[in-house]
């Protein structure tokens, strides 16, 4: 057994392409275990693709993702669907199976992949969408429900197995401020209640910097991370100027150095 | 008085560490103790009984006694959402206090009960109310193809004068996609067709030495009707499933929103390229798949009877009348009319999820199919009054 010391999932020297196009490379980071860390960068940089080659759904061109010390991609693929089985996803566009209820959305992980009885698998449906205050919506379909609704949903979802690492992709993306601050508070209790590590793909500035402790910063001009830290400090310490101005939200890189030192958020 | 409650186990086997709950409802306050793994291997998934603090009187207090309490996962949680409904019912007050903080961080997020039950399905409304409520869905829906079909007609007048705002790319996209990318799967079926029909009624003409007469016999049945029905619904399987689906999945990414919200009509924007280029690739593929059915006949018969080529050729030509091919010619583009609008139609009605999608592309293909045979049956009727 690991070390609970030892990084959940480390990243070595990562190249990630489509084809002869790089889309990023030199990616090597450590995911503690317990931290919600964020992966940054403009729009285009590559983000969610990084994500996908840490959930299993794009190959790397080249490099290493050990979870738990285990090669991800050196496994085939009944080990990697094994690993997968202790990885949560939360897609952007919530992704639930638009011909099943909620309720069967949440029941279906648990129906395929463990042996529990479908009354307990109820209350546990139950529970899990208690848990993103969702429990009256059990038995509509995902079209009759908004947006909000429907990440809270596909979270519930995401939780379904208690897994050991959440992956986010946009999760505030779409929502108003208000359900998306509601959104950060229930992330940051589910890691506490279930002890997981977070990965959490975004570009809401205000979201990173009061949840996230931990990060990368993606760049997409020279398609290497240039930075690694939490949001907040690289909001407040950083000198590299690309990082600046989106920690700042400011148009170009120019106009950066010229308000340095003002925070936002 | 203490209750012990070995809860049933899900999975596993008994063990010193199975989860077990005890109520010590003698002392103040009320203790309930919890012991073992508290997870779903462990068959932490008891539940609690809805009236297990009936005895209690109402304003004490329950504390949680969890020294014992090793590994646990959400299926404590469920529990102890249990144990607090449960002592709500019973008007005792739930102290949270000695729970372990994540616990009580995911406690303090679950509402105080679950949803109820739905609601039981209201009873089916009255015969005559269906009948009538049927009937009028059905006129409103005739109405909306009426008006879909004329303006589709009016957008084919003004694109013969160029006036119509119709993208002469699409067109021809569609053109393609409902013509010369058909020719090969109607040509096998045609094909087909045609080599059956010769087959069957050689065996039949030969016992009357008539056997010749297999030419008239392919030739007329598929000019007048076998290859009109056939390449109808090879076509409403083919292009009338593609329409739906495609204009019901546009609908689900809020393409179509974005047409009416521009100001580009539906109608000129995907209907009438859609509905023009099926109702005129229809009849030429018509014409195709009747000379390769004939031709598929042709190749049956001059394997199995002893006549000339020339002479099976002759029999062809002088047995089929010219007003066959225009009957047959004239049904294609009202089958092709039909099929288009029905699919676009059922597309532009669909929800918006991917599972509406399958459902219109196949509704879109059922009434294709079930419509072409039913107005064929109808020209027949027609053809015969006017003795054509």
């Amino acid at each position: 057994m690991a070390e609970s010391s030892d990084p959940i999932i480390s990243v070595h020297d990562l190249t990630i392409a489509f084809g002869p196009k790089v889309i990023q490379q030199n990616v090597s980071f450590d995911l503690k275990r317990g931290s919600i860390f964020a992966v940054m960068g403009g729009s285009g940089c590559g983000k969610s693709t990084l994500l996908k080659s840490m959930i299993g759904l794009l190959r790397p061109a080249s490099g290493q993702i050990l979870v738990e010390g285990e090669d991800y991609w050196a496994q085939n693929q009944r080990r990697r669907t094994e690993l997968n089985h202790r990885f949560g996803v939360l897609f952007q566009s919530a992704a639930l199976w638009s011909s099943m209820t909620v309720g069967e959305n949440v029941a279906l992980p648990m129906e395929m992949f463990t042996p529990l009885r479908p009354d307990v698998i109820r209350r546990l449906v139950e529970l899990k969408l208690g848990f993103v205050g969702m429990e009256h919506a059990v038995d509509l379909m995902p079209s009759e429900i908004s947006g909000g609704m429907r990440k809270r949903a596909g979270l519930a979802r995401a939780i379904a197995l208690d897994p050991d690492i959440l992956f986010f992709d946009e999760p505030s993306a779409g929502l108003d401020p208000i359900t998306s601050a509601r959104l950060d508070d229930l992330i940051l209790t589910l890691r506490d209640g279930l002890g997981a590590t977070i990965v959490i793909v975004s570009h809401e500035l205000p979201s990173l910097f009061k949840i996230a402790d931990d990060g990368i910063f993606l760049d997409a001009k020279t398609h290497t991370p240039i930075a690694h830290g939490a949001p907040r400090d690289l909001r407040d310490h950083s000198t590299i100027p690309e990082v600046m101005a989106f920690m700042n939200r400011e148009a170009t890189v120019q106009d950066a150095s010229a308000t340095k030192g003002e925070t936002h958020g | 008085m203490t209750n012990t409650h070995p809860p049933s186990p899900v999975t596993g086997q008994h063990t010193p560490q199975q989860a077990a709950w005890s109520l010590d409802a003698s002392g103040i306050p009320l203790t309930l103790r919890l012991s073992g793994n508290w997870d779903v291997e462990h068959g932490g998934m008891a539940p609690f009984p809805q009236d297990g603090l009936h005895t209690a009187t109402p304003g004490q207090v329950l504390q949680l006694d969890t020294q014992q309490l090793e590994n646990w996962d959400t299926a404590f949680i469920s529990f102890l959402w249990d144990v607090k409904q449960a002592a709500n019912h019973a008007g005792v007050q739930f102290d949270p206090s000695t729970l372990p903080g994540p616990a009580q961080r995911l406690l303090a997020l679950l509402p105080p009960e679950p949803a109820k039950p739905p609601a039981a399905q209201k009873a089916p409304a009255p015969f005559l109310d269906r009948v009538g409520d049927k009937t009028l869905r059905c006129l409103d829906e005739t109405g909306t193809v009426a008006v879909m079909a004329a303006e589709t007609a009016k957008g084919a007048l003004k694109a013969l004068t160029g006036k119509s705002g119709m993208r002469l790319k699409d067109l021809a996209t569609d053109l393609w996609n409902a013509g010369p990318s058909a020719l090969l799967i109607v040509g096998i079926v045609n094909f087909l067709v045609g080599a059956i029909l010769a087959f069957v009624g050689l065996i039949e003409l030969r016992r009357f030495a008539a056997d010749i007469y297999v030419a008239n016999l392919v030739g007329i049945a598929c000019a007048r009707e076998i290859s009109a029905i056939m390449t109808a619904i090879v076509m409403a399987g083919r292009t009338g499933g593609a329409y739906a689906a495609r204009i019901s999945t546009m609908l689900g990414n809020e393409e179509i929103d974005a047409l009416e919200v521009s100001g580009i009509p539906v109608s000129t924007y995907i209907l009438l390229p859609s509905i023009l280029s099926l109702s005129l690739m229809m009849p030429l593929l018509y014409i195709y798949g009747t000379i390769i059915a004939i031709f598929g006949g042709f190749v049956v018969a001059m394997t199995m009877m002893s006549g000339t080529a020339i002479g099976y050729l002759t029999t062809t030509v002088n047995g089929i009348a010219l007003h066959e091919f225009i009957f047959g010619f004239i049904k294609s583009f009202f089958f092709a009319g039909f099929i288009a609008l029905a699919a676009c139609r059922v597309g532009l009605k669909a929800g918006r999820s991917a599972a509406d999608v399958g459902i219109a592309a196949t509704r879109a293909v059922v009434i294709g199919i079930v419509g072409v045979i039913a107005m064929d049956a109808l020209f027949a009727i027609i053809a015969n009054v006017l003795d054509i």
